[in-house]
């Protein structure tokens, strides 16, 4: 079902954790739809110097947190403004359809974490990053 | 090597080798169709009816009420919609089951629900059992059909069928049991228990996939769902699947013969499996502990997603299930857990072990010594988990 790059993420996954003193930090996903995804952003000058995901949810929800904190470590900020879904998707070789929601927690969860950053820098974040999402939206997994 | 464990014959069970060596002439030299006059047509006949006894006898009925299908959905398919199309004609448009049913039997229901039928399903509570007064009051005038699953498929809980039967024999409401998860684990008795109608399926008893049986009681006439050929006395079309049936009847006389034993030794590596893994914080063993099927352990483990769980476990040798195998492609938690009553977080945290003759105490030992360390792994990733520390910490 799951290609080797998500097994690989999924049993090795990299960047977990917590950064106590984020810079910013994200949470999507709910508990009732069994997922959630929470990223800790550390910026300098422009930089993503450091990254850390918790995640609560299936393989494939571990795995795109794991590959998607990998693309976006050590990057210029606007690496992780411009990432998306589909090149989470692309960079595990595939997911299942009823999958593909992971990838895009994956995408908010940082655009999410980014938002806050942006926040508390006292920058206002909609011109740069759009609309915030809530929960379950863009989600058709399940119905709620 | 690494170690294999399986751990899911709820889902389905291997063919055992005396059923596979039983089936062997069938698939090669005695090839016949069993319709046909001439010699080798009347052997493959024979066998037929021989695996028809032998189910028969498993469940306390006569042969002539046993119709071979094509497995346990074709008999849950057959039994409601024929019963349905019957008792409409005489006005009869209320059936009641369960919240928890299978697929074969909720889905089925849905369809009749559509073209006017009423459907009340009953609660099975926090235990997974229902309660009789409830079935009582919920039997109408035109109530057509009762149909309540013999032990649940997901976690294993056994309702209490004869007394459902005679609730329905006292009011003159046929009774229909998807006893899939049950023939070849319980002593059934279709007979004493009121049974009206039963649904099996052959490879959940070491039998081959693809083929099943409904019991009919003699007497009762339902339309045909597959209309074609004679076969099975005119009411089930289709070439017989000789090797098929022969290999069910010899595996249902098998598990029969060897249940009390296989009984013992199941309940105890259930049971190790139950006390073992209630020892991991903040786990739940879902449904009742002492009805339920003797090779079904249901867990849930709260900050924990089923999936992750079910991977980790493959990776340490363990094949089981988060739920029934029929739903694993949807992101959905189960219908039975909820139907507990448990809410969605801790239902997503699932896990069904489920035992066959193959097992041993020793895989309870290896499942509860990798168990535990899965469950730390995920939790120290989970912000559920956190939360759920944080919370019991205010």
């Amino acid at each position: 079902m799951y290609t080797e790059q998500v097994m690989e993420h999924f049993t090795n996954p990299r960047n977990v954790g917590e950064i106590v003193d984020a810079d910013g930090v994200g949470e999507v996903g709910n508990a009732k739809c069994g997922d959630i995804m929470k990223i800790f952003l550390k910026i300098k000058d422009g930089i993503i110097e450091d990254v850390k995901f918790k995640t609560y949810g299936c393989a494939s929800a571990i795995a795109t947190s794991s590959i998607a904190t990998e693309m976006i470590k050590g990057q210029p900020i606007e690496k992780a403004v411009e990432l998306s879904n589909k090149a989470v998707v692309e960079a595990l070789g595939g997911l299942p359809a009823h999958k593909i929601h992971c990838s895009v927690l994956a995408e908010q969860a940082i655009k999410a974490a980014l938002r806050d950053y942006y926040e508390k820098q006292g920058i206002d974040p909609t011109p740069i990053l759009g609309e915030p999402v809530h929960d379950c939206h863009d989600c058709e997994g399940c119905a709620h | 090597m690494q170690r294999f464990i399986y751990a899911d014959n709820a889902a389905t069970t291997a063919i055992s080798k005396p059923v596979l060596d039983e089936m062997m002439p069938y698939l090669t030299s005695e090839y016949g169709n069993a319709s046909s006059l001439y010699d080798l047509g009347g052997r493959a006949k024979m066998a037929v009816n021989t695996a028809r006894e032998r189910v028969a006898s498993a469940i306390g009925a006569n042969a002539n009420e046993i119709y071979f299908t094509g497995g346990g959905s074709e008999s849950d398919n057959w039994a409601i919609k024929g019963i349905a199309e019957v008792m409409a004609k005489k006005g009869k448009k209320h059936i009641i089951s369960t919240a928890f049913e299978h697929h074969a039997v909720l889905h089925p229901l849905e369809k009749l629900k559509k073209n006017g039928f009423e459907i009340t399903l009953l609660p099975v509570h926090e235990n997974g059992i229902i309660r009789l007064n409830e079935l009582e009051a919920a039997i109408r005038e035109d109530t057509a059909l009762v149909t309540i699953m013999y032990a649940n498929n997901e976690i294993g809980t056994v309702q209490p069928i004869s007394e459902i039967g005679e609730i329905c024999k006292k009011h003159g409401v046929i009774f229909h049991t998807d006893a899939v998860q049950a023939v070849g684990n319980l002593k059934i008795d279709v007979k004493a228990e009121n049974i009206d109608l039963l649904s099996m399926s052959s490879h959940k008893f070491h039998g081959p996939k693809g083929v099943g049986a409904l019991y009919i009681r003699r007497g009762l006439v339902i339309p045909n769902l597959i209309d074609g050929g004679a076969q099975e006395r005119g009411r089930r079309a289709g070439t017989e699947n000789t090797a098929g049936i022969v290999g069910m009847g010899k595996a249902l006389e098998l598990a029969v013969a060897t249940m009390d034993e296989r009984s013992k030794k199941l309940t105890a590596i259930r049971d190790r499996i139950m006390d073992g893994a209630l020892k991991i914080e903040r786990s739940r063993v879902n449904g009742d502990r002492a009805s339920r099927l003797p090779g079904n352990v249901s867990l849930c483990f709260e900050g924990v997603e089923g999936e992750s769980l079910l991977l980790m476990l493959d990776l340490k040798g363990v094949a089981a299930s988060s739920g029934s195998a029929c739903t694993s492609g949807s992101l959905d938690p189960s219908h039975v857990l909820l139907s507990l009553g448990l809410p969605h977080e801790i239902a997503h945290g699932s896990l069904r072990l489920s035992f066959s003759d193959d097992n041993t105490l020793e895989d309870a030992d290896y499942i509860l010594s990798v168990l535990p360390e899965i469950i730390e792994r995920l939790r120290s990733m989970s912000p559920l988990w956190d939360r759920i520390k944080s919370e019991e910490n205010n």
